[in-house]
């Protein structure tokens, strides 16, 4: 890591260079320590395919998700013109997100208040970069392993991303497990609409304990995940059934930096 | 004479009423805030077709799906006979269009008549899986009292119905046969109906030709009765999704599920903090209320979904929050959008057209918090809906209601609203600390 250098968009104007690609790293991607590790994969990705890319650092705050899922279009609001003010500025025109929910709202959201770029999720850009021969993947330590994908609604209902992930996954010479409720028909993992940040209401059961429980039945080495949140959520749910010394859950940008050593 | 008389005073009467009542409906969901869905007419057209008129979304689960494509297309094709029934009926002929159809007519009626026993095969099966089988989504607290009744009724009206349709036409098998029928004598035995022609013999072959003509007459003006019946009982009743379900399948939100509405209101306000040459959209005279309290609040497409429910749980039953034993139930805030948008229009009825306060709302005497915060956002609801229906818009205009206008949320959405606010992140770290993880092994 300490050899890959990480430029933010000031630095790069500074050195009167333009990115390719703008990383939008998210708050769970800058600042949750499990989220990092992602971060991290995705970045050692974008420098092995020797893509010009930048963040924003400092300058990059939260895109406004949770506050307009909770309800707070102002907040929101104000967050998505501060972002898109600084994006504007930088004359960005392609984003390449660590989040499925800073995807659907700078893609979906942003336009109506000025703010139009081409926005692609991680998983998304990945395997743009496997079809174009740009990165090659082998199964690595997972050649063999069973995997399961757990789609991010925020990617998969909210914008009809199922297939990117998939093809990933199935590049790494694995089996690729499906749940019964997946893609369509996907359970959240029960972070979304801004319960990450709250709890649960009354209830019988965590969402996240009946998700892992679906994906455990299925005895899989690991979870894929798409998203920081369902990452958590999924985590927590294998720990409450004491299964995380055989099952792991991993980002997909973290399986495919793993798998080619990066 | 007397009968053509009664019978059409009968269709009169039946078809101003519907219309009464269908008037009173389209003026309760244009209560709701105005919104406009003229584009992509080709899309919404096709939409339509596949998933209104081609059920695409009901084979997602293959048995009640064909179960109710029986149903369904015996419901469309019976519309062809009707023509023949109203005929007949103010005319007082009998089977007027055999003779000129010919081969089409046997063909038509007995083709209606064995989607009828398809149909009947659906119905009996619709009552077990409601009443004896108790498939977990038909059973549900939430539909205790009328919605079980209204969807027995229903289901036993439709076999009714189809009985009627049975007495009718094999009594006429067996009259016709014997050459008593009202019916012009071809001279060719049989009029042809492939179920009838079996069954009339089987349970009328042995009566007189007076109770011949007695049952065939129950069938025929039972057929009619049931069917204006049916016709007037759909205002108020969950079977309304058999005519809403087109149009609302047509105003489909066409957009990325994704992608929630943006509140002009607040862009007003926000925008000239950044863009001081920004032009309003809306007008600052007529504010109106931050997101929804009550239905007026809605939107016309809301309420539209809320009439075109017919409250089959499957969203409720692919609901993460439901199916983990919380309040939410999308179909509950259907429900009780529809409810309380008869409230409302039963109010403005008896106020000679204007609504007048009764100190209740949706948020509060039929939505409670805990429902509204429930929700994931997920989009399951959504996705699941045969015709297409948006629980989850009303949800999120609740919560823009409750955040804005009441600043009543839970507490921990309030930090982490702060937080954004403060730091431009949901915990509590510097905005200047964002990049630190590139430092850090």
């Amino acid at each position: 890591m300490e050899t890959i250098k990480v430029p933010t968009m000031a630095e790069m104007v500074a050195a009167g260079e333009t990115p390719e690609i703008l990383f939008w790293v998210g708050c769970s991607g800058s600042f949750d320590d499990r989220a990092k590790k992602i971060t991290k994969a995705i970045v050692r990705i974008l420098d092995h395919v020797k893509i010009k890319f930048a963040i924003l650092g400092s300058e990059e705050g939260c895109t406004g998700d949770p506050a307009k899922r909770g309800g707070n279009e102002f907040l929101f609001q104000m967050q998505a013109m501060q972002n898109i003010t600084v994006m504007n500025g930088y004359s960005v025109k392609k984003i390449v997100t660590g989040c499925p929910h800073c995807f659907n709202t700078i893609k979906n959201e942003y336009p109506a208040l000025g703010g139009n770029y081409e926005v692609v999720h991680h998983t998304q850009l990945v395997q743009e970069l496997i079809n174009q021969g740009k990165l090659k993947v082998q199964g690595g330590e997972f050649k063999g392993k069973k995997i399961v994908f757990h789609d991010p609604c925020y990617l998969g209902r909210a914008n009809n991303v199922y297939e990117a992930p998939r093809e990933i996954i199935e590049k790494l010479d694995v089996e690729l497990a499906e749940m019964k409720r997946s893609k369509a028909k996907g359970l959240c993992c029960g972070a979304g609409g801004a319960q990450m940040f709250k709890e649960a209401e009354k209830g019988t059961k965590e969402v996240n304990v009946e998700r892992a429980e679906e994906a455990l039945a299925l005895n899989p080495d690991v979870i894929a995940v798409g998203c920081p949140f369902c990452n958590t959520m999924m985590t927590d749910g294998v720990k409450h059934f004491n299964k995380e010394d055989k099952t792991k859950v991993l980002d997909i940008a973290e399986l495919i930096a793993t798998a080619n050593d990066l | 004479m007397i009968s053509s008389i009664i019978f059409a005073l009968l269709l009169i009467g039946a078809s101003g009423y519907f219309a009464i009542n269908v008037k009173k409906i389209r003026r309760n969901i244009l209560l709701g805030r105005d919104v406009s869905f003229a584009d992509n007419k080709g899309d919404r057209l096709k939409t339509m077709i596949l998933v209104a008129f081609g059920q695409q979304k009901m084979f997602s689960r293959p048995i009640p799906a064909i179960l109710h494509f029986f149903l369904y297309s015996a419901f469309i094709i019976t519309q062809i006979e009707l023509i023949e029934i109203v005929v007949d009926g103010i005319s007082g002929s009998h089977r007027i269009f055999r003779e000129s159809l010919g081969g089409l007519y046997t063909f038509a009626v007995s083709f209606i008549e064995i989607l009828s026993v398809l149909a009947f095969i659906g119905t009996i099966a619709f009552l077990a899986r409601r009443n004896l089988l108790k498939v977990p989504r038909l059973v549900m607290n939430e539909l205790n009292g009328w919605p079980k009744l209204d969807a027995n009724f229903i289901l036993l009206g439709e076999i009714t119905l189809i009985c009627f349709i049975f007495m009718m036409n094999g009594a006429d098998e067996v009259l016709y046969s014997r050459g008593l029928s009202h019916a012009t004598n071809l001279n060719d035995g049989s009029l042809g109906l492939t179920v009838s022609k079996h069954i009339g013999p089987l349970l009328f072959g042995g009566m007189s030709e007076g109770a011949l003509h007695t049952v065939e007459r129950i069938g025929w003006w039972g057929h009619i009765l049931m069917v204006l019946g049916f016709l007037n009982y759909l205002p108020f009743s969950k079977h309304l999704h058999i005519v809403l379900g087109f149009p609302n399948t047509y105003y489909s939100n066409l957009k990325p599920k994704g992608e929630f509405t943006t509140l002009d209101a607040v862009t007003d306000v926000v925008a000239p903090n950044f863009d001081p040459a920004y032009v309003a959209k809306t007008d600052p005279n007529n504010p109106v209320r931050f997101g929804v309290k009550d239905v007026q609040d809605l939107n016309w497409k809301n309420l539209m979904d809320a009439y075109s429910c017919t409250e089959c749980g499957r969203c409720t039953s692919a609901c993460p929050q439901n199916i983990t034993g919380k309040a939410l139930s999308p179909r509950k805030i259907m429900m009780d959008t529809r409810d309380r948008l008869e409230e409302v229009g039963k109010n403005i009825d008896k106020n000679k057209g204007t609504f007048v306060d009764d100190g209740k709302s949706l948020l509060g005497d039929y939505i409670k918090h805990e429902e509204i915060w429930a929700c994931n956002t997920c989009n399951a609801c959504v996705e699941e809906c045969p015709v297409n229906i948006d629980p989850l818009a009303i949800i999120v205009e609740i919560r823009r209601y409750l955040v804005m206008e009441e600043s009543n949320t839970r507490p921990e959405l309030n930090s982490m609203f702060t937080n954004i606010e403060n730091n431009g992140a949901p915990w509590q770290f510097s905005q200047a600390d964002r990049a630190n993880w590139i430092n850090e092994s």
